[in-house]
């Protein structure tokens, strides 16, 4: 993929800042999306639709707290489609793994800022920063997780299993 | 080489007779659990996996759902999350369904039920759910795509985690409780100091820890980023359990050359109660330091999965009683069940806190993710013996939330300022 980067250069960002609980009474992506991020960035969601970003940078253990699916769900639907950080917390991981919403562990975000243009090369487990030249090598995902993000998703894996 | 408890009790649910931590497995879960939150979206997902199929629920007394974090209803849109859990619990014939007035606040509903034994393997749609690792179950938080198709597989993947062991030796002090051990230990290593890890409790300082601690600690595994918590099981957890009559089979423990990531000592000696200043669970200081401060209050929350138990309310009620609640301030006492609150009624608990003028709530989630019963307005603050003082939890973003345990809490809801009973 070929993308542009939002860069949020801050550790610990949790899921009432990604989507506050305030609006958990409704579980609509789209709905929540029009939220995402806003007690962080007022202007995200704006921003991202504007300036047309599809890779979000953020610091180590993004998406610490709370269980709720609907923190990668509404970045997924903002339309942000990859996220990099240094670490994840666990269960955002595998939230992000099992909605087919790509996530890369990169510990040298320092050397990439919001509007470089990343290609990313999974299959490779490459990224190029195409403003600045750059090539960074990136840890493959373990091929029992590949499984899972082949299959775009949790839900397709198991109704191969159900089948 | 050995293994420890969190290797034992998931090689015992997988078909990897040999996986040790780092290995990925397909686990046989014994329970799952999800909440008017997370439910919602668990269906929709159960529903696309099984469409054009034979399939049902896996097993339909193995599904728990506990409306609890927006209930009693709050609103229409709430209401209808609700209704979605309340109709597919119908249709299903899901035994463990709880409705409101007859179950609670699930973390202290499920153990109290014995919905959870020893030895499981239990996954919920919410992070709290590592809670059960008090009893020696492999307990953890999952996402609501891994609940709905556990519910239809009874499955989940999961990864063996790499244990953290933690060994806590020392007599406590007085006012000092789990909830202090765990706001130092999250201090000491950070939010996310056990990062996909299992921590492991362990130690004469826990060995002689009551159960409703040894909840409130491993509740707290997820804010040092941990995917469990757990305690061997022993004579507490036998007493804890002879109460419901089960059997006690499934106590597993660690080997004595079980590998760990890391093995952490604490003393306990020295540890006095422990706060969470905003707006970070490892922000910490102990209380002498922030008794100086003398930080103003306008709220007090009492309860919630992680200090919602009838020794929570014992202890509160020990301070409340023939005192007065500060008049600067609001305190709300929520009970985490609706036995525990019928127990607190019966002992006299709930006459001393609305006689101290406290308000007491029927058991809910609702104020600590800022859901409803006790929402603050900007530049508030808020004293909580819940579990996460994130920015904005409690609502207005530019309120801050302070943690502690329930008796620092009732003695700073006399003060009106942060402080422990020892100052009282």
């Amino acid at each position: 993929m070929i993308g542009k980067v939002i860069k949020y250069n801050l550790k610990n960002i949790n899921t009432d800042l990604i989507i506050p609980a305030r609006y958990l009474i409704n579980s609509d992506y789209d709905y929540l999306a029009q939220h995402c991020m806003e007690d962080l960035d007022r202007d995200f969601v704006e921003k991202v639709k504007k300036e047309n970003y599809q890779i979000l940078i953020a610091g180590s253990n993004f998406g610490c707290g709370s269980s709720r699916e609907h923190a990668p769900s509404a970045i997924k639907a903002s339309g942000i489609t990859c996220i990099i950080a240094p670490s994840f917390a666990r269960i955002f991981f595998r939230n992000a793994i099992n909605i087919g919403l790509s996530i890369i562990e990169f510990p040298d975000i320092g050397k990439i800022k919001t509007g470089d243009i990343l290609k990313i090369q999974f299959e490779e487990g490459l990224i190029k920063n195409t403003s600045t030249a750059e090539e960074f090598q990136i840890k493959k995902q373990p091929s029992f997780l590949q499984q899972i993000i082949s299959a775009r998703g949790l839900i397709n894996f198991a109704r191969k299993q159900i089948e | 080489m050995g293994l420890t408890i969190t290797e034992k009790i998931l090689r015992d649910h997988c078909q990897n007779k040999k996986a040790v931590a780092g290995d990925f497995i397909m686990a046989e879960i014994d329970k799952c659990l999800a909440n008017d939150i997370t439910a919602p979206i668990a269906i929709e997902v159960f529903e696309k996996v099984i469409e054009d199929s034979k399939a049902e629920v896996f097993d339909s007394s193995k599904i728990i759902l506990i409306p609890d974090h927006f209930t009693p209803n709050k609103d229409v849109a709430s209401a209808a999350q609700c209704k979605i859990l309340r109709d597919f619990a119908t249709r299903h014939n899901i035994t463990n369904y709880f409705e409101v007035g007859r179950g609670g606040i699930e973390h202290c509903l499920v153990p109290e039920l014995g919905l959870v034994k020893p030895g499981e393997v239990f996954i919920g749609a919410d992070s709290h759910t590592c809670t059960y690792g008090a009893l020696g179950a492999f307990s953890t938080g999952v996402g609501s795509t891994d609940l709905g198709v556990a519910m239809a597989l009874g499955k989940c993947w999961l990864k063996i985690p790499e244990s953290i062991k933690f060994i806590y030796s020392g007599r406590l002090n007085e006012w000092v409780s789990g909830k202090d051990l765990i706001l130092y230990t999250i201090g000491e290593i950070g939010v996310d100091g056990a990062t996909y890890k299992a921590m492991e409790f362990t130690g004469d300082t826990i060995k002689r820890l009551p159960m409703a601690d040894r909840f409130t600690m491993c509740n707290m595994a997820i804010e040092a980023g941990g995917k469990s918590g757990i305690i061997e099981p022993d004579k507490i957890t036998t007493s804890y359990l002879d109460s419901f009559k089960k059997l006690k089979d499934g106590f597993y423990c660690s080997d004595k050359d079980a590998e760990y990531d890391d093995i952490i000592d604490f003393e306990c000696a020295n540890i006095e109660p422990q706060i969470a200043l905003p707006h970070s669970p490892e922000n910490v200081k102990s209380i002498s330091e922030v008794h100086n401060m003398k930080i103003e209050l306008d709220q007090i929350v009492i309860g919630s999965c992680t200090n919602g138990r009838l020794v929570d309310l014992r202890n509160t009620a020990k301070i409340l009683k023939k005192r007065k609640i500060n008049k600067k301030l609001r305190c709300i006492i929520i009970p985490g069940t609706q036995n525990i609150y019928l127990k607190a009624i019966e002992r006299g608990y709930i006459e001393s806190f609305v006689n101290a003028g406290a308000i007491v709530s029927t058991p809910t989630c609702g104020p600590c993710l800022g859901g409803h019963m006790g929402v603050l307005a900007k530049g508030e603050k808020a004293l909580s013996t819940t579990n996460r003082n994130f920015q904005g939890r409690m609502g207005h973003v530019d309120s801050e939330i302070f943690l502690s345990s329930p008796v620092v809490a009732a003695a700073s809801a006399i003060k009106g300022y942060i402080t422990s009973p020892e100052y009282l």
